[in-house]
């Protein structure tokens, strides 16, 4: 049985698939970015993509992913080090205060602009509406995915397929 | 270089005031003025942290995972009262994976809250600890928690304010349910007499409920032993207090504590002193031998790390036709929970607005649930929310626009100290505010809108204080290579200070914002600086770095003189550049200078200047609400906030607005959705988790306009920055408050203003 975690096939033994996915990405894979804010799927700060769609990863097992295509935060960055633009785009745009939020606001915003590169505002606080924030007034979040869909409409301009999008980066996702 | 003195410094930290001796520079550089035009000091620079947190690298206390290292959870009181008669761990003890379980039997007796103990046989509420089990992974120890066994004296108990304070409740306390026995009390004037010159006198009682700080990121701790010396990572706010409290509790020497704490995932008041939790994972690390990691869950969160306590405030006011505010009177009581903290709520009615006859009578009182801590602008959200709610309705008693009647009893001095502030530009703030959100387009008329949605508009004062002062120091280390680290023992809660602390640093110098690097928040390395709490950090620690830099370049320009052999009186420093003024051959880069030093780095400190004498430091504002209600469903939806305020010097638009925002949602929030609901009968908590403790998401969001209507406050500081963390947050439930009346015509006198509550008012 495999999954792909940021772009690294591995292998998932049985005893490992009625893992919650969350400690699994946590604990087995050392993947710290994505964070436990509430654990029942109320807050979002354990966004992953799933095969492009998010996923709260508190209230999924391994099962979930397998042969499937798993993204964490981790796996958003370009494989030099830089920052993803939609990543880029949060910092220009001040979306963080604390931070522990943003790898999922990141996340799920991701998801969005890969199948909609021209959201309206209104479309955007949806596709966030499930991710909590205590610090800032998600204002400046809007602003930072609105901003970054200009991004994701240039690569389809440039005809590029939208997966590209994802950046493959050197983790240490192999156990 | 001049020689340094200690002075008494006393300046407010949340709503007390904390008196320390601190160390001040006798010489400063001269203050930025007010509107000095400054190359990088208020520019919008991104978070010098945003790489660490868009990317997953940041790692908080949460994500520390050291080799070898165990887990910890608690066992928590499930009942509201009780007294421990037995507890049996063996079966716990037994399970494979535990490898400790701590209780009162076999750990120190170790003082808490000063009323109780780290493990107390008497428990107070549900959530106090029981004991801690410690094992190879978290979800063993939990299993091992359930088969604790203990026997409960259940006893019976009170989760009621007024209820604790009759003479036959449960007591908590061999001495009673009040704080002290007695009520806080203020008077000036003569109120009585007030109230008799009054020719409209109000008085109504306005209730607000308990809520809950819920930061995303959960109190949590990692330490490790080496031999005697103990680190920690924590997730706080104050990393001197953790240290103090951690070394106190473990009678060990504070040299032998280090606590780090780089990045947290927000705090807002929970996480300003050493946790229980904390004390427990360093005992059982030290038995077992190994690091061990403690993380309270989302529940636990809910019921035993803080609160803002309840209020139930009975205000009466008196004025004259002309709109003189001629009496004010507070009567409060509010719930502190288990353990001493303080549920005051009257320095809105106390300092806002001009008035010489004032009496305040304010109770604290113990009831059986979690302890009380301080929440963004303690009892100043939940006191005006009362004072504003009281001060429209005498306006409209007397027939006056309540903004008018508000600069009809501005205050130009302070109130209760009777003295100047350093700066007070709220006026601008009101026109600002009024401006923006379209005042004289107010119905004069509440509830006179056609239709089932009904739109008003309202708004609030706020004052607070947010000077900060010293003790706060900061160092700074100059590399070979002309790049420049900036060291201090704040922490960035979320709030910028890392980059903020660069900014200032890169004006003073005159170097480039890449060439600073910030390290905050470890004991071990930094000098001291206080809790960040009462919106004081910015004012408290950028004078320092400013200072600090100042003695860098003095020390700069020592270096070139004995190097280019001239008098320093000759030389001048300017861009990372040791200039002389006449001969442009005697110049040298600080970076080569650094070098022909033989140094590695140059370092310097600085120091907060002392705040000047006589005078009050205070930040002001008005933010103004645009509301609609439906008067078929109760729901209030919030169209726009508008901030307008006087927080001293700006350092950085970008993090302000985040500040600003973040201010105004959770005020938003606990006008009209948190609450922290007990049931009376059986004393638990029932919202303790996020599905049923109500946070606001982006749907809730109004659109906010800001305006900071302040230049740098020269009096305070040489940055002249004041505040702005609570500041955003005191006004926003109380102009929604006003705006729901003037959409309605009908006052809701009880937070949060649920739909049921807006019914019950509109069709009693
Ligand atoms: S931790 Fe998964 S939604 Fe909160
Ligand atoms: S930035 Fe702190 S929770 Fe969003």
């Amino acid at each position: 049985m495999h999954t792909i975690i940021n772009k690294k096939q591995i292998t998932l033994s049985d005893p490992m698939l009625d893992k919650n996915l969350l400690e699994f990405i946590r604990e087995n894979l050392d993947l710290t970015g994505t964070k436990n804010g509430c654990g029942i799927g109320m807050c979002g700060s354990c966004m992953v993509l799933v095969d492009d769609k998010p996923v709260q990863a508190c209230r999924k097992t391994v099962r979930h992913i397998v042969g499937k295509k798993l993204l964490t935060i981790e796996g958003m960055a370009l494989a030099d080090g830089n920052l993803h633009p939609l990543q880029q785009a949060f910092v220009d745009a001040g979306a963080i205060q604390c931070g522990f939020c943003t790898p999922g606001m990141v996340l799920a915003a991701h998801a969005l602009l890969l199948k909609n590169n021209q959201p309206s505002r209104d479309q955007i606080r949806k596709a966030i509406h499930n991710n909590l924030c205590r610090c800032t007034g998600y204002q400046q979040i809007v602003d930072a995915i609105e901003q970054a869909a200009h991004y994701y409409r240039s690569q389809r301009n440039t005809s590029m397929h939208t997966h590209k999008i994802q950046h493959t980066v050197a983790d240490s996702t192999s156990q | 270089m001049a020689s340094d003195k200690i002075i008494k410094s006393r300046f407010f930290f949340e709503d007390e005031v904390e008196e320390k001796l601190a160390e001040v520079p006798t010489e400063e550089p001269d203050s930025w003025q007010a509107d000095e035009k400054l190359a990088k000091v208020g520019k919008p620079y991104s978070r010098i942290d945003g790489y660490d947190k868009v990317s997953g690298t940041a790692r908080y206390a949460f994500d520390m995972h050291l080799p070898n290292m165990a887990q910890a959870k608690t066992l928590r009181c499930p009942l509201a009262h009780a007294r421990i008669k037995g507890i049996d761990t063996r079966k716990a003890e037994k399970l494979s994976g535990v490898l400790a379980v701590l209780t009162h039997r076999n750990t120190p007796e170790i003082k808490w809250y000063g009323t109780s103990f780290l493990f107390d046989t008497h428990l107070r509420y549900e959530g106090d600890e029981v004991a801690c089990v410690i094992a190879e992974t978290e979800s063993i120890a939990e299993q091992a928690i359930k088969l604790i066994n203990v026997d409960y004296e259940e006893l019976d108990h009170v989760v009621d304010a007024k209820e604790a304070m009759q003479d036959s409740a449960p007591k908590l306390y061999d001495s009673g349910n009040i704080r002290n026995g007695e009520p806080g009390t203020y008077s000036r004037g003569e109120v009585e007499k007030g109230f008799a010159q009054a020719d409209t006198v109000i008085e109504d009682t306005y209730r607000t409920q308990i809520a809950i700080h819920n930061p995303t990121e959960v109190h949590c701790s990692v330490v490790n032993w080496d031999g005697d010396r103990l680190t920690v990572w924590d997730s706080t706010q104050g990393i001197f207090r953790v240290r103090d409290g951690v070394a106190n509790s473990l009678n060990i020497p504070l040299n032998s504590v280090r606590v780090i704490k780089k990045y947290m995932g927000g705090g807002f008041g929970s996480k300003l002193e050493a946790g229980k939790y904390t004390v427990m994972a360093a005992l059982a690390a030290k038995q077992i031998g190994r690091p061990v990691r403690i993380t309270l869950d989302r529940k636990e969160m809910n019921l035993a790390v803080g609160n803002r306590p309840d209020s139930v405030q009975t205000l009466k006011g008196g004025v004259k036709k002309d709109g003189t505010l001629t009496a004010l009177f507070h009567h409060s009581y509010g719930a502190i929970g288990a353990h001493p903290s303080n549920a005051q709520c009257s320095w809105p009615l106390k300092s806002m607005y001009k008035c010489d006859n004032v009496k305040v009578e304010e109770y604290s009182v113990y009831i059986n649930a979690g302890r009380a801590r301080p929440f963004r602008a303690p009892g100043h959200v939940q006191g005006f929310f009362a004072l504003e709610s009281l001060l429209d309705d005498l306006a409209e008693k007397i027939n006056m626009d309540p903004l008018e009647f508000r600069l009809k009893n501005y205050a130009d001095k302070d109130q209760v100290y009777n003295i100047p502030y350093t700066s007070k530009v709220l006026r601008e703030a009101y026109q600002k505010g009024a401006d923006a959100i379209g005042w004289q387009n107010r119905s004069e008329k509440p509830g006179s809108g056609r239709g089932p949605v009904k739109r008003g508009i309202g708004m609030s004062s706020q004052i607070w204080w947010g000077g900060g002062g010293p003790p706060a120091y900061a160092t700074l280390k100059l590399n070979r290579d002309g790049t420049l680290r900036v060291i201090a023992g704040t922490q960035d809660i979320g709030t910028g200070t890392y980059t903020f602390m660069a900014q200032v640093a890169a004006e003073a110098l005159e170097l480039p914002m890449e060439k600073v690097e910030v390290i905050l928040g470890d004991t071990a390395v930094a000098p001291y600086c206080g809790a960040s709490g009462g919106s004081t950090t910015a004012p408290s620690v950028s004078p320092a770095v400013r200072n600090a830099a100042e003695n860098m370049k003095a020390k700069l320009i020592s270096g070139a003189a004995a190097h280019l052999e001239v008098p320093e009186s000759q030389l001048t420093y300017q861009k990372g550049m040791v200039n002389h003024k006449t001969n442009t051959d005697k110049s040298i880069a600080i970076d080569q200078l650094v070098r022909e030093m033989g140094e590695q780095v140059m370092v310097s400190i600085g120091k907060r200047g002392a705040n000047p004498e006589g005078y009050m430091i205070n930040t002001f504002g008005a933010q103004f609400a645009d509301v609609q209600v439906d008067t078929e469903t109760g729901k209030i939806r919030v169209n726009k906030i508008v901030a307008a305020h006087d927080i001293g010097r700006v350092l950085n638009v970008k993090t302000l607005e985040n500040q600003m925002h973040g201010g105004v949602i959770q005020g938003l929030s606990f006008a009209l959705m948190e609450e922290r609901v007990i049931d009376r009968y059986t004393g638990k908590v029932v919202t303790f988790n996020m599905h049923d403790y109500k946070m606001p998401t982006i749907m809730d969001m109004p659109d906010i306009e800001m305006f900071i209507v302040s230049g740098g406050d020269p009096k305070i500081s040489s940055t002249g920055v004041k505040g702005v963390g609570e500041p955003a947050m005191i006004p926003t439930p109380a102009a929604i408050a006003n705006a729901v009346y003037n959409a309605i015509g009908v006052r809701i006198k009880q937070l949060p203003m649920t739909p049921d509550k807006v019914l019950n008012a509109l069709y009693r």
